[in-house]
């Protein structure tokens, strides 16, 4: 274990081969298209919806289904137990996630340039955190919607939380939260990121031990 | 046991008989309930069955007849769906309450719908339009068949009695439209009826139609002798430039106290009347007419060559164009045959002036020359339809059934009869029948509705006011099958079926949607209601959404006039909403997106409460506001 990890350690250093390069290049172009993909959705199915309602998170924006209609009735529905109507303008997510992303394409094809191991590491634990914290934020979104509910509201609910990800009934809407285009494309990033070291380990590691 | 029956045993068995022949006569009540049902029953239900959730194949639009409205049914099951409001006020859907329908009406608060027409290119359906005529006021609406609602109602000046029209030319240039009650011209002039035969006048009217609005205007009307022109269908193909009507009345009397019944039959034959609606619209654009009442009203001298009689059995009903547009049926009602006129015979006669007699500068064409065949089909034959695989259907009134026939070729010197195909009865007497697709270029030749004017018997009794009945037909085997009996109220004259897929409706005003007028009056958030006086006019935006009303108040002095801009903000389907005031006689409904007006004077002081009136959702009952009209 100790043997590995110095190893490892040592290795970080070493600049990137040219198979790593190329999968760096590769992940960062497949991020481009998630500025126009939406990463997740929210899928509300009742009786008298036969269509069901959908809201789509982009990295940007948030759309309804039905040409954007979806989203002005979800607010309409979720009116009358006095929750707080879903506007673009109060989340600034939506202004700093596209830079985020911004910023991993542009490490990426700076890795891929000049990069070493070590950046490359960076990029994955800086990956890790982004994701983790946007989940988080995500989750923190839906329990403040669900939870600060206006007690004048004409229909009085136990506060709730949407589901992050799953199914949850919601009083009489099936709610079913899932990751949609986009969030596979950040997974397939992710994927490249580590391929990308596993290559450049293996077959450079050889040349620490021959030192 | 040579003998099949011993005597002894004869007196019993003629006794059982004859109780069953008594049972038979005192019975023949249908049967209530889900019958048992043979295997032709089973199939015929299967053939309708639609299951819940599931959309039936063909629109079915019946005009309304005196009801002033179209009904709408889905083909097979014949499930009602929707009336379309056209001539007469309709409180479900607030049509004839709001500023923009009640102008329409034009103060009228009822119409005689007659044959409703679909829009065609190239002769066949295209979805866009449908057109209906009004007999009693002389009107013909337009309806869009994107939002299923009145878009344009035509008052046709100088006309008595539109009864010959709808019908459309191949690429929807022209409306027919006809006089069926000829009065003194320009109709409003006063002359007595003892000068009916000189003073009277019949009108023939080709009703132009914008190629991208949908805009009906008059385009031209020829004045024509005091007949009663009845019918009416345009050409297709080689007669495409052609609109036909069929005439009665052609001895051009009314005798006062002795019945036209009595005076308009005395004629062996009366006519069809043929006019060239180019001709007619380039004698119009040469000037050759003079302007009443704002229309191009032109003589038959004025149209040489382009308006032709051609004899048919008297009192005829239908006149009817092939789908190949090469034969035109002539059904005279009080004559058991129907007349197959062959296009091609027609332009050679006129091309040859082969004229029997000329009317009123009219020419005849020579009967024995335009006419291919008669047809025996039955007693009292009205009105034919086609399948588009060489027959046709004739209505037969006084028979009350419908006869199948084939269409020409024809053997030379034949016996008719060996072309009527089969005859199915119908309950009972039939005025028009409605085949899918049945009067465009290419009919589907599947379903055929059987319009009958009496149903007597075959429902639950509603007391005299009997409805009408409506009897699907399956057409599509080798023999006629019954499969269905549908009513209606009244009353259903001429009906069109067109393929479901042929529809592309919108069921929500989208706010960005181009296609829609833009109203100047709509708001889209409550803060934008506004309530402004200007001396005693009062002005309200308002807006509808679930649940609530904006402005939830509205304030204003006794005697003020009123209008209510009202927005219905929902983008959503189904989220109708109704505004109605008490006491005030106020009832509109707004659907999704879309802006009405209503106008009305405050001349009751007092407190009125407004409510919304379609039901649209849990708190819908909550939906209200109060109008204090002060003293």
């Amino acid at each position: 274990m100790q043997q590995t990890l110095e190893s490892f350690n040592k290795s970080l250093n070493l600049s990137l081969t040219v198979k790593s390069r190329l999968l760096l290049l590769v992940a960062a172009l497949a991020l481009v298209p998630t500025f126009f993909m939406p990463v997740w959705h929210l899928n509300f199915g009742a009786q008298q919806y036969p269509e069901g309602l959908t809201m789509f998170i982009y990295p940007s924006e948030m759309v309804g289904g039905d040409d954007g209609n979806d989203l002005n009735e979800i607010n309409i529905l979720n009116h009358y137990i006095g929750m707080d109507e879903l506007r673009e303008e109060d989340f600034n997510e939506f202004k700093w996630i596209p830079l985020v992303i911004g910023l991993m394409i542009v490490l990426s094809l700076r890795a891929s340039a000049i990069g070493t191991l070590s950046s490359l590491v960076d990029i994955i634990v800086f990956t890790i955190y982004f994701a983790g914290f946007a989940m988080w934020r995500f989750w923190f979104m839906l329990y403040n919607y669900g939870h600060n509910l206006d007690p004048k509201a004409a229909v009085q609910v136990e506060p709730f939380t949407p589901p992050v990800f799953g199914t949850k009934m919601v009083g009489q809407f099936t709610v079913g939260s899932y990751p949609s285009a986009g969030a596979y494309l950040f997974v397939l990033f992710g994927a490249l990121l580590i391929a990308g070291i596993y290559f450049t380990y293996k077959e450079r590691r050889n040349e620490l031990a021959a030192n | 046991m040579k003998t099949l029956m011993k005597p002894y045993l004869i007196l019993p068995v003629l006794l059982a008989a004859f109780a069953l022949l008594l049972s038979t006569c005192e019975g023949q009540k249908p049967s209530r309930g889900r019958g048992a049902g043979g295997s032709a029953q089973s199939s015929a239900a299967l053939a309708t069955y639609v299951a819940p959730g599931d959309l039936d194949e063909y629109y079915l639009f019946y005009s309304g007849g005196h009801s002033g409205q179209i009904f709408v049914a889905g083909v097979p099951s014949m499930r009602h769906i929707a009336t379309i409001p056209i001539f007469t006020p309709y409180p479900g859907t607030g049509y004839g309450f709001d500023d923009e329908s009640k102008a329409m009406l034009g103060g009228y608060t009822w119409g005689d719908s007659h044959h409703p027409a679909l829009s065609e290119t190239d002769g066949d359906y295209n979805g866009r339009w449908m057109f209906i005529n009004e007999n009693a006021n002389s009107r013909v609406a337009r309806i869009d068949l994107k939002d299923f609602k009145t878009k344009q109602i035509l008052k046709i000046p100088n006309l008595s009695g539109n009864h010959g029209a709808t019908f459309v030319t191949e690429n929807t240039e022209y409306i027919t439209s006809a006089t069926r009650m000829s009065t003194p011209f320009p109709s409003g002039t006063y002359a007595d009826v003892t000068k009916y035969a000189t003073d009277y006048k019949g009108v023939l009217v080709g009703i132009k139609v914008d190629p991208e609005s949908g805009e009906m205007a008059v385009g031209w009307e020829i004045v024509v002798p005091p007949f009663d022109y009845d019918l009416g269908d345009a050409g297709k193909g080689p007669s495409a430039d052609w609109m036909f009507w069929s005439c009665y009345n052609s001895e051009r009397e009314f005798i006062e106290g002795a019945k036209l019944e009595v005076t308009a039959s005395q004629k062996d034959k009366d006519y069809v009347v043929m006019v060239n609606w180019r001709k007619a619209a380039a004698a119009a654009k040469a000037g050759k007419g003079r302007k009443v009442n704002g229309v191009d009203v032109l003589l038959p001298a004025d149209v040489e060559g382009g308006i032709f009689y051609m004899e048919l059995a008297k009192s005829p009903h239908g006149v009817d164009v092939t789908p190949d547009g090469r034969y035109i049926i002539g059904s005279g009602k009080l004559s058991p045959t129907t007349t197959v006129f062959e296009f091609a015979k027609i332009e050679k006669a006129i091309a040859d002036k082969d004229f029997s007699e000329v009317v009123d500068d009219i020419p005849v064409l020579t009967y024995n020359s335009v006419r291919l065949a008669e047809i025996p089909v039955g007693l009292g034959p009205l009105h034919t339809q086609f399948d588009g695989k060489g027959h046709a259907y004739t209505s037969l009134f006084v028979e009350s059934a419908v006869a199948k026939w084939k269409l020409p070729p024809y053997d030379e010197g034949a016996d008719m009869s060996q072309y009527i195909v089969e005859k199915i009865p119908v309950a009972y007497n039939i005025g028009h029948l409605c085949a899918a697709e049945g009067d465009s270029k290419t009919p589907d030749g599947n379903y055929l509705v059987a319009l009958n004017k009496l149903s007597k018997g075959r429902h639950l009794s509603v007391g005299p006011s009997i409805p009408e009945s409506a009897q699907l037909i399956d057409i599509g085997g080798d023999n006629m099958k019954l499969l269905y009996d549908a009513f209606t109220e009244p009353e259903p004259h001429y009906a069109q079926m067109i393929k479901a897929d042929k529809i592309n409706t919108v069921e929500v005003y989208k706010k960005d949607d181009p296609y829609w007028p833009k109203s100047p009056h709509a708001i889209w958030t409550p803060e934008e209601t506004e309530i402004t006086r200007r001396g005693n006019r009062v002005t309200v935006k308002m807006l509808t959404v679930r649940s609530f009303i904006a402005p939830d108040v509205i304030r204003v002095q006794k005697g003020d006039k009123v209008t209510l801009h009202v927005t219905n903000i929902e983008q959503t389907r189904d989220e109708l909403h109704g505004l109605a005031i008490n006491e005030y006689n106020v009832n509109i409904v707004i659907d999704p997106g879309e802006t009405k007006s209503v106008t009305f004077t405050a001349d009751k002081a007092g407190v009125y409460a407004y409510y919304c009136t379609n039901f649209c959702s849990a708190l819908h009952q909550e939906m209200q506001g109060y109008m204090l009209v002060q003293p």
